[in-house]
């Protein structure tokens, strides 16, 4: 019923955070995308991440790309502004806000084809350059959009709707973020909001480039049998390293945790995650240790899912410029333009 | 053959081996003559290459302070074996070639309508250094010694410029003044008053600067408040960024935080750069990407998506030869069509045409005012030859009341009193709408910004009526544009005259100096340089006020005239196209002889009936 308009008055007896805020200010417009497409599942864990995280929705910024997953930013944070750039080109408009102005929460959404297809050298670039932003891929392995052709993400052996084989090796863009130096790196499944919320919760928290890959069903092109991408699929070959629970910065750990099983890891601001393992020998500090156990599972025929690499203590795009603390976008005329005096100097040393 | 004598009005062209060091020698010279208060009009013809390859400088010394080429050779210093026939076919009749007599050359490689001055550039070094890199380099510098004493350079003014090259080198010193008198005592003894070129002091050169037009617009950038630059390197556009990353250092460091107030990314290619160019000015700062062709065509998806969704953007279009690849290194005017109508479907953008590096700097500011009142990309169109050319021109100048215009940006304060917001509502008549920038207002004034069409809330919509509504509102956008951009300029012939000509961009020197020889032969010809498109009515009324009319450009499709008779309705009949696009410089010479044989032609014709 995506004609409908969402109504706007509010339950009298809704939940409120920190801010005041109900869980119905960061919602946005009705969803267009089909009934029980995974990207609303993805969506509505934005929602439930930002409420609990009491952040004020104006002072978020939402880009994406152009696909199905891209236009999901439409219907969250309705009062955040909204980005929708050119295919697979996402990284470079987010790269430029948030030189401008880094004093935003920046959330990318992409899907598999803007960021492993078009825009995968954008994709690599972003990350390389440490810009601090939540990329979120909403990964289906096919493009919904134009009807069901193989995204490069589609695993090889994975069957379409029409009964095409994907003969293409896919491209693990979870593996490639941690080679490129993304500092926080989570894959899930649109299906699990219990392991997504958390990992959400920690991506935008985090002071780098974090990246979430979540795989997100398409339920009307790619959830058949035959699909790697299915829900059925995914859930029977769903392997969580480790459950995740984000504790905000001034809360107190109280929590009783086993030794060995559990690591508390304190972020730059001081929040805490905790990371109960589920796979005991998994260490998610460790980017070589991460790279082997993503190909080993692979190999398995296996997703691993969960926090896969996290950096605690990272550098961003601005700290290897050297950039102020002062957004750019508030500076002001004086501040910027050096004057007639000094236009003078430089006149007098070209004579 | 009588040999040239001339008195400050002459060009000297340098043949050399790209990467030999000579460049900066070469540099020298023109700086020298400058201190001696004779203007100097200089330019470098060089290969995409790093080592190895034939490069040119060219020195035209002018007493008339031209800026343009004139055209022609008088005095050729030939080092590069490889192009020797061509540059020895290349000097005036009447000229002199100035070359390393080393080694014997046979007779049949010299001409006899030229006056030789040999130097033995190379058994000089060879005796007075012993580092093979350095026997090298001083060849350069004893060139310019021989070159001093025979055009009479005063001795002083070398010294000083070598004193004030190598201020932090103070051993190079000596051994480059050693350098210059072993060329100077040689070409004393031996060549003696072998050359009638000569320099005399005057004081002409006035209080013009000698800079390169990627520095100006760089600094344009500076003082124009521009924060963000994102660029890919490519030939010739290069130096802008890196010249802003220098004065940003200089003049827009923190004082107490020691941290910079900008940020310079190099991306990984064109459309990362115009990408990053698009989300900054989107979050309200002035940003902006240099580049060259190949990166215009890049860029192109990009620009169709700030034309429509309305973003700010400044892109310096250092013009090279195309198509393609085509010549890296040499200049042409050929971009107009490709950035006036940059992106699918229909766009239109705004054009500046800066003449030289003083107008590189005005218009550099300018641009980042018109792009952020008019929300849309605003293109500085230089080229290779003002960007990578030191040009003699006006100082810079600013205003000390003027206020960078930052557009149509709704306030939360204003937000808060209840003011509409729509962001593509034209609410004053001018057709542009206010914009909010992220994070100004908890619940007022977010809107999404998308390349999809969009009504006057932003909202998505396929509606026929709606999208027509926008996009003509476009187009009304682009009238007011014309009202802001810069006016052309005309410049009169002291007779009434039948013929125009239309001109822009680096062509000015050429021209100015061409329409004046075009007076003395009784040739006369109104003139107007076009500086910005959407054209003034005024390019109009000059093209009806005239039989026919000249338009001189560095391309070969027209593509001035083109975009004049598309967009200005004018019968392409009335255009007589004067084109020079072999990449280099276009000169007086050339444009002086095109117009004098049409226009006697015309006459001809005329007294024949």
């Amino acid at each position: 019923m995506t004609y409908i308009v969402k109504p706007k008055l509010h339950h009298p007896g809704l939940a409120t955070n920190k801010l005041g805020f109900t869980h119905r200010d960061y919602e946005g417009r009705i969803s267009t995308l089909c009934a029980g497409c995974g990207h609303d599942s993805i969506s509505a864990a934005v929602i439930q991440a930002c409420f609990e995280l009491d952040i004020e929705p104006h002072r978020v910024a939402k880009l994406s790309g152009i696909g199905c997953s891209s236009k999901t930013p439409d219907y969250f944070l309705g009062q955040s502004h909204g980005f929708n750039a050119v295919h697979g080109r996402m990284p470079s408009v987010l790269t430029g806000a948030n030189l401008a102005n880094r004093e935003l929460i920046y959330l990318g959404v992409s899907g598999d084809g803007d960021s492993a297809s078009i825009g995968l050298g954008q994709f690599a670039h972003c990350l390389r350059r440490g810009v601090n932003m939540v990329y979120i891929c909403e990964n289906n392995g096919v493009y919904g959009l134009t009807k069901g052709q193989f995204s490069a993400t589609a695993d090889r052996g994975s069957k379409s709707k029409v009964g095409g084989v994907n003969k293409d090796e896919p491209i693990d863009l979870v593996s490639l973020a941690i080679l490129l130096g993304a500092t926080l790196v989570a894959r899930s499944f649109s299906g699990d909001r219990k392991q997504l919320v958390p990992l959400i919760k920690a991506a935008m928290s985090h002071r780098g480039s974090a990246v979430l890959d979540i795989i997100s069903p398409c339920v009307t092109f790619n959830n058949h049998t035959g699909s790697t991408k299915s829900f059925d699929f995914v859930r029977d070959h769903n392997e969580a390293v480790n459950r995740l629970d984000y504790l905000p910065a001034a809360k107190e750990i109280t929590v009783d945790y086993e030794e060995g099983a559990t690591e508390i890891v304190r972020q730059h601001n001081g929040s805490v995650l905790k990371l109960v393992k589920l796979r005991p020998d998994y260490d998610p500090g460790s980017r070589v240790a991460a790279m082997a156990y993503l190909q080993d599972r692979y190999e398995a025929g296996e997703i691993a899912t969960g926090l896969l690499y996290l950096d605690p203590e990272p550098q961003n795009l601005h700290e290897h410029l050297g950039t102020i603390d002062t957004a750019l976008n508030r500076l002001t005329q004086e501040e910027l333009c050096p004057g007639v005096d000094a236009l003078e100097a430089v006149n007098a040393e070209y004579r | 053959m009588q040999p040239i004598s001339a008195t400050n009005d002459f060009v000297v062209k340098f043949a050399n081996v790209n990467g030999s060091g000579s460049a900066s020698a070469n540099e020298l010279f023109a700086r020298a003559i400058m201190r001696m208060g004779v203007p100097v009009a200089s330019r470098n013809i060089f290969p995409s290459n790093i080592q190895g390859l034939p490069t040119w400088y060219e020195v035209r010394v002018t007493s008339e302070g031209w800026q343009g080429r004139r055209g022609g050779v008088d005095l050729m210093v030939a080092m590069n074996p490889q192009t020797w026939d061509k540059d020895v076919a290349s000097i005036d009749p009447g000229g002199y070639l100035l070359y390393d007599s080393t080694k014997p050359f046979p007779a049949a490689k010299f001409r006899k309508d030229v006056t030789l001055l040999p130097v033995p550039l190379t058994e000089l070094c060879n005796r007075a250094f012993s580092d093979p890199r350095q026997r090298q380099l001083f060849k350069n510098i004893a060139y310019i010694g021989a070159l001093a004493f025979l055009l009479g350079i005063e001795a002083d003014a070398v010294e000083w410029l070598i004193a004030e090259q190598f201020e932090g080198k103070p051993k190079l010193i000596a051994p480059n003044l050693q350098a210059l008198n072993l060329g100077h005592d040689y070409a004393r003894e031996n060549l003696k008053s072998a050359c009638a070129l000569k320099l005399a002091c005057t004081d002409k050169v006035g209080n013009r600067l000698f800079i390169g037009g990627n520095e100006a617009a760089a600094l344009g950038c500076v003082w124009g408040g521009a924060t963000v630059c994102a660029w890919y390197p490519i030939t010739p556009s290069t130096s802008l960024p890196e010249y802003f990353a220098k004065h940003c250092k200089r003049f827009r460091v923190d004082p107490i935080s020691k941290k910079n107030r900008f940020a310079i990314v190099q991306a990984e290619d064109e459309i990362a750069a115009i990408g990053m160019v698009v989300g900054a000015s989107w979050n309200g700062v002035r940003a902006f990407t240099a580049t060259s062709g190949p990166g215009i065509s890049l860029m192109q998806e990009f620009f169709g998506f700030a034309y429509y969704a309305e973003v700010p953007a400044v892109v310096f279009d250092i013009q090279r030869g195309g198509p393609s690849t085509g010549m890296p290194t040499r200049t042409q005017q050929s971009d107009l069509l490709l950035a006036a109508y940059a992106g699918h479907g229909d766009t239109k953008h705004v054009l500046l045409f800066p003449e030289d590096p003083h107008e590189a700097f005005a218009f550099a500011a300018d641009a980042f005012d018109l792009a952020e009142r008019l929300q849309t990309p605003v293109f500085v169109m230089m080229d290779l030859d003002i960007g990578m050319n030191d040009w003699l021109c006006k100082p810079f100048v600013w205003d000390k009341n003027r206020k960078l215009d930052r557009g149509k940006v709704m306030t939360a304060k204003e937000l808060e009193a209840g003011k509409t917001f729509g962001r593509y509502l034209d609410v004053d008549g001018d057709a542009i709408g206010y914009r909010t920038l992220p994070g100004t207002h908890p619940s007022k004034g977010a809107y999404f910004t998308r390349g999809s069409s969009h009504d006057g809330s932003a909202r998505y919509t396929e509606e026929g009526t709606v999208y027509v509504a926008g996009m003509e509102r476009l187009l009304k956008k682009f009238e007011t544009a014309k009202s802001l951009v810069p006016k052309p300029v005309t410049r009169p012939a002291k007779e009434k005259a039948k013929c125009g000509a239309i001109y822009y961009g680096s062509t000015s020197g050429a021209m100015d100096e061409a329409l004046d020889a075009l007076e003395r032969q009784g040739l006369y010809v109104d003139a107007l340089r076009v500086r910005a498109f959407p054209f003034s009515e005024e390019i109009v009324d000059f093209v009806s006020a005239h039989e026919s009319v000249f338009v001189l450009e560095q391309n070969r499709d027209a593509q001035l005239q083109k975009l004049i008779v598309n967009e200005c309705a004018i019968d392409p009949a009335r255009f007589i196209s004067i084109l020079h696009y072999d990449g280099t410089p276009i000169t007086a010479r050339f444009i002086t002889g095109a117009i004098a044989d049409h226009m006697k032609l015309a006459k001809a014709k005329e007294a024949a009936e």
